[in-house]
């Protein structure tokens, strides 16, 4: 009786725990989008995933100077990065149908060794509400975006790999 | 016993009531919001005029809702009154925009207000470019079907946005686009990858009373639905890829086309290769009578169905984008090249980084046209128009652009970039000036960046155009301090010093300071902006003279 009567008391404050648990913050995930990438193949951007580690998107087009800025700048260190942090950069374009082909060839002469997907009418852009570019999400393991930043200034890719070397180690980000 | 019995059903109350909580709780909110505002000075010089309201201001503000497989979303606008440059009829306030959807794994369905592209976008397009205050969006029901893997068929219907209301035209469509790799289970990757489509777009639009003739009595019998069918490839491999995008529009007698039942046709064809540090372009594009709106009487930048790109380069500069290219729906035809080449890093010329070269080559003429018999005139209205072979490129010249692009980082804290531009620009075309002579312009810019420290950097621009025609020369300099990744302060010029009339040489100077917090931004300019056209995408807008004082605010959360 009184075995039956713990259990149950058990069972109503375990509940009541993951209760709690769930009432905490609900961080955003990247949202079901269908984009192309420069294969021509259609992905969708809710299967995006880093395996567990930190992922960068940033939003970028071929026609915003401080984009091909940002993506430049975190290009010469790419490789650094990916090796201390095994973080992965996601670079989406919002280029339209005018340019939309001249991404490939573009992103391939300057060698950057991103994951480029291409959002040539804006739906990715707008499931995000990015409103100017450079826009840039930082997520974290689980799929969850943890930070955002739009604009970018010489030395704000700094403020950036702080950010997911704090998410490696497991520490809070402010 | 009994005890025991509520016990237990407390629990299961308590757990089921735990799970419809944590369904609750997973709903996520997000959303953006931005305000241009901007303070008016009369400054009958420049040509900037009295604004009566003194401050006029655009704003708006996204909301999206999603909770698993549902979304819903609205944007707030609100124009009190609208700034320069954008169009008088959007003042007000108001909710135009909200969708509610819900996306299974092979199914989906949006009502209410949405923007959607069928393959370039050639027989259908909406989308929004609120910089620019471009705004087609479709307002009914869509729905998105994937019966298997590497098929996708869409399906839509609804009305287009003007302004507060919707446009008169009801538009219908549906697109199918088959991944052949993807159904065949092909994912071999050196068989190459091929993807085809095509799409259907019919809009209806009572008739109406339209007179045309010599002596304007002749009534037109208008077609009420019009028709347009499109097909499109693209083929991939390694670093090859085809691309090419065939449509075909039925009579469709309207405003922008003088009334002429001629169907409409478009081709647009794109070859590129590249690999590492290196990669090449070809595009090329007719148009012929394709201007497709759900308003047979409109004309502007309203009411859209369709989007034709405009096959150019989108300049970044203020001086080599002073005059951009707005692609002519009744007829062009398009040619474009670009190469881009990386010098390796630690050659001569490459450096420690490399070094970044583009080079890029659009040239436009009009579309050939040969009466259709002897009694009627070119563009007849009421006629079939013209006649036109198909690949044969017109007489006239509307554009033409080459530019050579050289970036290089010299070390850690020096980067540069330097450009020459060479315009051949139809201004009696493109602006609708007629007579003026086609303006030709070389333009230079040198961009260099220096880097203090990791965080403190100056950039300085300087821009040269020099042209004969319209306004003559111009000078630009542009000094930005940058602390990153908060502050940045700007100062720039902009002198007409070449201008022909001595009491219109102006100086068009402005200040600007910006804050930015993570995705929050707030800037400030103060100062003089000339008479000019803003793009964005090949759709552009001409914004007036103003002096004054520029706020704007965004933010995403």
């Amino acid at each position: 009786m009184r075995l039956t009567n713990s259990l149950l008391l058990l069972l109503l404050l375990t509940s009541s725990v993951a209760f709690a648990q769930e009432s905490e913050k609900n961080l955003k995930k990247l949202p079901s989008v269908s984009v192309k990438n420069l294969n021509g193949q259609t992905i969708n951007t809710a299967e995006l995933t880093n395996n567990g580690k930190p992922m960068i998107v940033s939003f970028w087009a071929l026609w915003c100077k401080p984009c091909i800025n940002e993506l430049t700048t975190i290009s010469d260190v790419y490789d650094d990065w990916t090796e201390e942090t095994g973080v992965k950069l996601v670079a989406v374009s919002i280029d339209d149908a005018r340019s939309t082909a001249k991404v490939g060839p573009t992103v391939n002469a300057k060698g950057w060794q991103y994951e480029v997907l291409l959002d040539a009418n804006g739906d990715f852009k707008r499931a995000m509400n990015v409103n100017m570019i450079p826009h840039t999400f930082l997520l974290n393991g689980k799929g969850e975006i943890v930070w955002q930043h739009t604009s970018f200034s010489e030395g704000s890719e700094l403020e950036l790999i702080e950010m997911v070397k704090k998410l490696n180690a497991g520490l809070p980000l402010e | 016993m009994g005890k025991r019995f509520i016990l237990i059903c407390a629990s299961i109350v308590f757990l089921s009531g735990m799970v419809n909580a944590q369904d609750l709780l997973s709903g996520k909110v997000s959303g953006n919001f931005q305000i241009d505002a901007q303070v008016y000075k009369a400054d009958s010089a420049i040509g900037a005029e009295e604004v009566s309201e003194k401050m006029l201001m655009n704003s708006f503000a996204n909301i999206l809702y999603t909770q698993g497989s549902f979304n819903a979303g609205l944007r707030f606008e609100s124009y009190l009154n609208p700034i320069l440059g954008y169009d008088n009829r959007y003042k007000g306030t108001g909710v135009p925009y909200w969708f509610v959807s819900w996306q299974k794994e092979k199914f989906g369905i949006t009502v209410g207000n949405f923007y959607e592209q069928f393959g370039n976008g050639t027989i259908l397009r909406s989308y929004e470019e609120r910089n620019l205050g471009y705004d087609n969006a479709i307002k009914g029901v869509r729905v998105v079907f994937n019966p298997y893997r590497g098929i996708a068929l869409k399906a839509l219907v609804g009305t287009q946005r003007f302004f507060w209301e919707t446009g008169p035209g009801i538009v219908r469509g549906i697109d199918g686009e088959f991944a052949v790799n993807d159904i065949f289970d092909i994912t071999n990757e050196s068989i190459p990858r091929l993807t085809f489509g095509g799409s259907f777009v019919s809009k209806y639009e009572t008739s109406s009373d339209i007179l045309v003739g010599d002596n304007g009595d002749q009534l037109l019998i208008l077609p009420e639905n019009v028709a347009a069918l499109s097909g499109r490839f693209n083929l991939n491999h390694k670093g090859f890829m085809l691309d090419g995008e065939y449509a075909y529009k039925y009579n469709d007698p309207s405003s922008v086309n003088n009334f002429i039942y001629k169907p409409g046709e478009s081709l647009l064809l794109q070859a590129s290769y590249s690999q590492k540090g290196f990669g090449v372009i070809l595009s090329g594009k007719r148009t012929d009578n394709m201007s497709f709106k759900s308003s047979r009487t409109e004309s502007g930048n309203l009411l859209d169905i369709n989007y034709l790109p405009a096959l150019t380069r989108q300049h970044a500069y203020a001086l080599s984008a002073m005059y951009p290219y707005a692609t002519q729906p009744n007829g062009e035809m398009a040619v474009q090249a670009q190469v881009n080449y990386k010098i390796k890093k630690g050659s001569l010329l490459g450096g420690k980084y490399g070094t970044d070269i583009a080079v890029n080559l659009s040239r436009i003429t009009s579309i050939e046209r040969t009466p259709i018999n002897d009694s009627t005139a070119l563009n007849e209205s009421g006629t079939l128009g013209y006649k036109s072979d198909f690949f044969a490129f017109g007489d006239e010249l509307y554009f033409q652009d080459f530019n050579i692009e050289i970036q290089h980082k010299f070390n850690s804290s020096f980067k540069a970039l330097v450009s020459w531009v060479n315009l051949k620009y139809n201004i009696d075309v493109i602006e609708g000036d007629p007579g003026d002579p086609m303006v030709k312009a070389n333009i230079f810019i040198a961009d260099a960046t220096y880097k203090f420290d990791p965080r403190n950097a100056v950039k300085c621009e300087l821009q040269h155009l020099g042209t004969k025609q319209d306004d003559g020369d111009w000078a630009q300099a542009l000094i930005e301090y940058t602390f990153s990744p908060t502050w940045f302060f700007t100062v720039m010029d902009q002198y007409n010093y070449g201008n022909e009339d001595s009491d219109k040489k102006f100086h068009y100077p402005t200040v600007a300071l910006g804050y930015t917090q993570d995705s929050n931004r707030l800037s400030v300019s103060y100062g003089k902006q000339r008479k000019g056209i803003i793009c964005v995408g090949g759709v552009c807008r001409t914004v007036p003279a103003s002096n004054g004082l520029t706020i704007t605010l965004t933010s995403s959360f």
